[in-house]
């Protein structure tokens, strides 16, 4: 009989290190993480009756919204830019990043049933979800571009598109790792202290406002200003105006810090996620 | 060659509110870890077990369980519920983790726990199939190569691009199981899925078990069903509060199992002298014994009754009932017994052997007078247990009935 220690292909152990993550399980588990995307594309609009229209209603009525909140009552600058376009682009762009933010923020409690039943490397569920939000950003921003094109043939609408909308796909890439890094971290967390959860909603409609979304940052000065300048997504958003519309100015070093805190925020948010994993089940 | 080493293995699990006063409790280990000392929470845990109230908050699931299992055999665990099995298999499965202690293995696990996990109702029969095979770790394309034979096992070809919302609780259950059938893991582990589904997918269910461990596969079965647990398993675990109580071939252990239950049941009842004896001034009860006292369903099974009458009546119509344990009275049954030396009276009566059907039964005695008025009525004398034998076709579960005959059948042909 061989019994040798190093033939086990498994051991279960208590309690998990802090620094170990299998990463290639995840990997191995690719196919799991492309079928979630499918079943929460197919299954959310299947059945509704305007169905994947809802991708499109929802943007641009809050674009409307906004227009006459902000623009029409409010009178906040646009910095000269067709308000419809710096609304919807804002819109666009933010909304990717809270619903990434907010849907996996509850990923093991929403999941409790079928995590307390099979295992699977928990991380697939947020990454999966990451993946089928970036799709429905992928559609809305198709309708941007429809709308753009429209503003600007009978509207007179003008944009100004430079070579840095060559960023577009790091600045979205930035906003999945910074959702994803923020919402694994915050469900880790909620899974022992469930009132972080109330914190979350009415947190992330305050950020909204704390992000140039429905005003352009140089509408902003002084202290403000400043404080502004310490979100993490401002240089994101910002970065994709002067890139599409050709305002402000290319804030490289907004950038790399969006860059190192996205990375750090995930870098915890998986050192967390992985530490609860295979207890919460006790807890939740 | 050994597949699964469980080594000194504890769970804790705390009873309760999780969430009231967890900062706190958290904050007191962390400063008791700082200073070095000892989780201030595990030294008051109490032992698993529910009918006494415990004076802690945290009770041991799992206390200092210790097995292996070598490949190719078929495990099976029994015990009563909250006895630990389905934290045991939660951990092997890594659902949860231990709080103590390491199982080793060797070989993919996949788990019967409970078959459909992860079904979406929205998406169809086939993407279900997908997802749900993935969910179990398959590979896409693994499960590409079986689709057919999943199908095909499943026997709901016909819907299999309907969502599965539309599907019967029966078609739902056995799409489901067709793919946990085809994970082809090296230790398969089942838990109680012979409660669903008829006795026509019992019998597949019992059939992929037995092919599973025929290829030299390792299965871990857990059940109440001691038939099912004898004519599937090479060895047996007993589990009781937490602990492993018993160890040794499947036969053996479920006697075991049988006997601790036996020690529940009070099969006999006994008095010396009137004085001490249940009844009354008329009647007093010297004994009610059963024999064998744990019969199997094929024995013959005799009651005892002696007692003493001190009424002016020389005989005495006694009559007794015999219940089950949802107190329903399966027969009753009488007969008129002379005075013997000393007012003594003695009986015996016989119910035949594959009569009765398996199960806990008591005995309610009726003492009448010749022209049946009642003098005395005694409940519940004695109780004992009627168990079930091995069968030799493929169904296991509880055969319906208040009793089960075994009856003449007589086939010729047309």
């Amino acid at each position: 009989m061989k019994s040798s220690d190093d033939s086990w292909t498994e051991i279960i152990k208590p309690k998990r290190g802090w620094l170990d993550i299998n990463l290639q399980e995840i990997w191995r588990y690719r196919d799991l993480i492309i079928l979630f995307v499918r079943r929460d594309f197919v299954s959310i609009y299947k059945q509704t009756i305007l169905g994947p229209l809802w991708l499109f209603i929802q943007p641009l009525f809050t674009t409307f919204i906004f227009y006459f909140v902000f623009n029409q009552i409010a009178k906040i600058s646009t910095e000269g830019v067709d308000p419809i376009l710096f609304y919807l682009s804002g819109i666009t762009l933010w909304n990717y990043f809270s619903d990434c933010f907010s849907k996996t923020s509850n990923t093991f409690v929403a999941n409790a049933s079928i995590f307390g039943k099979v295992y699977f490397p928990r991380l697939t569920t947020p990454i999966s979800i990451v993946i089928s939000n970036l799709i429905k950003l992928g559609i809305q921003v198709i309708l941007f571009v429809m709308i753009a094109f429209y503003q600007v043939t009978f509207n007179n609408a003008s944009i100004n598109i430079n070579s840095s909308i060559l960023m577009l796909p790091l600045l979205i890439l930035l906003m999945a790792i910074m959702g994803l890094g923020m919402g694994i971290l915050f469900s880790a967390l909620t899974t022992k202290y469930r009132d972080l959860s109330f914190l979350l909603t009415f947190g992330i409609q305050l950020l909204m406002y704390a992000t140039p979304i429905i005003y352009p940052l140089s509408f902003t000065s002084g202290k403000l200003h400043q404080v502004l300048s310490y979100n993490p997504i401002t240089p994101i958003i910002e970065n994709f105006r002067y890139s599409f519309f050709g305002i402000g100015t290319f804030d490289l070093v907004g950038l790399i810090y969006s860059t190192i805190f996205s990375i750090s925020v995930l870098f915890i948010g998986i050192l967390f996620f992985n530490k609860v994993e295979n207890k919460f089940m006790d807890t939740v | 060659m050994q597949v699964i080493k469980v080594e000194n293995l504890f769970k804790q699990y705390q009873l309760g509110q999780v969430s009231t006063g967890t900062i706190s409790h958290d904050l007191n280990r962390w400063f008791h870890k700082i200073r070095g000392k000892e989780d201030p929470y595990e030294i008051i845990t109490g032992e698993n077990a529910r009918e006494e109230k415990g004076t802690s908050n945290y009770i041991w699931a799992l206390k200092d369980i210790n097995f292996d299992v070598k490949q190719g055999e078929v495990l099976g665990i029994i015990g009563r519920n909250g006895a630990g099995k389905s934290t045991l298999l939660k951990i092997l499965s890594k659902v949860t983790a231990p709080t103590k202690g390491t199982i080793k293995i060797r070989g993919r696990i996949a788990s019967l726990l409970e078959v459909g996990t992860g079904f979406h109702p929205e998406l169809t029969g086939r993407e279900n199939i997908f997802l749900n095979g993935a969910i179990l770790g398959m590979t896409k394309s693994e499960i590409r190569s079986k689709f057919d034979e999943i199908v095909a096992f499943s026997g709901v070809e016909k819907y299999i691009d309907t969502p599965v919302k539309r599907y019967s609780s029966g078609m739902y259950v056995r799409l489901a199981f067709a793919v946990a059938a085809h994970l082809e893991p090296e230790i398969l582990i089942v838990d109680e899925v012979l409660a669903v589904g008829d006795a026509e997918f019992q019998k597949k269910c019992l059939g992929k078990m037995k092919d599973v461990s025929n290829q030299g596969r390792t299965v871990i079965f857990v059940s109440h069903n001691l038939v099912a647990v004898k004519s599937l398993c090479q060895r047996g675990i007993l589990m009781e509060r937490g602990g492993i109580a018993f160890m040794g071939s499947a036969d053996e252990t479920v006697e075991h199992y049988m006997k601790v239950n036996a020690a529940q049941l009070n099969p006999s009842i006994s008095f010396e002298y009137p004085v001490d004896a249940l009844g009354n001034e008329l009647i007093k009860l010297k004994t009610v014994s059963v024999e064998p006292t744990n019969p199997f369903i094929t024995d013959e099974i005799s009651i005892h009754f002696s007692f003493w009458n001190f009424s002016e009546d020389p005989s005495i119509f006694l009559a007794f009932d015999l219940i089950d344990l949802h107190e329903e009275v399966v027969f009753g049954s009488g007969f008129k017994i002379d005075k013997g030396i000393d007012n003594l009276c003695h009986a015996t009566c016989t119910i035949p052997g594959d009569l009765m059907n398996d199960g806990v039964y008591s005995i309610e005695l009726y003492f009448n007078t010749s022209d049946m008025r009642l003098l005395l009525s005694l409940p519940s004398t004695v109780s004992f247990e009627i168990a079930d034998k091995e069968r030799s076709y493929a169904y296991f579960g509880k055969i319906n009935g208040a009793v089960r005959p075994k009856l003449h059948w007589n086939i010729k042909p047309q």
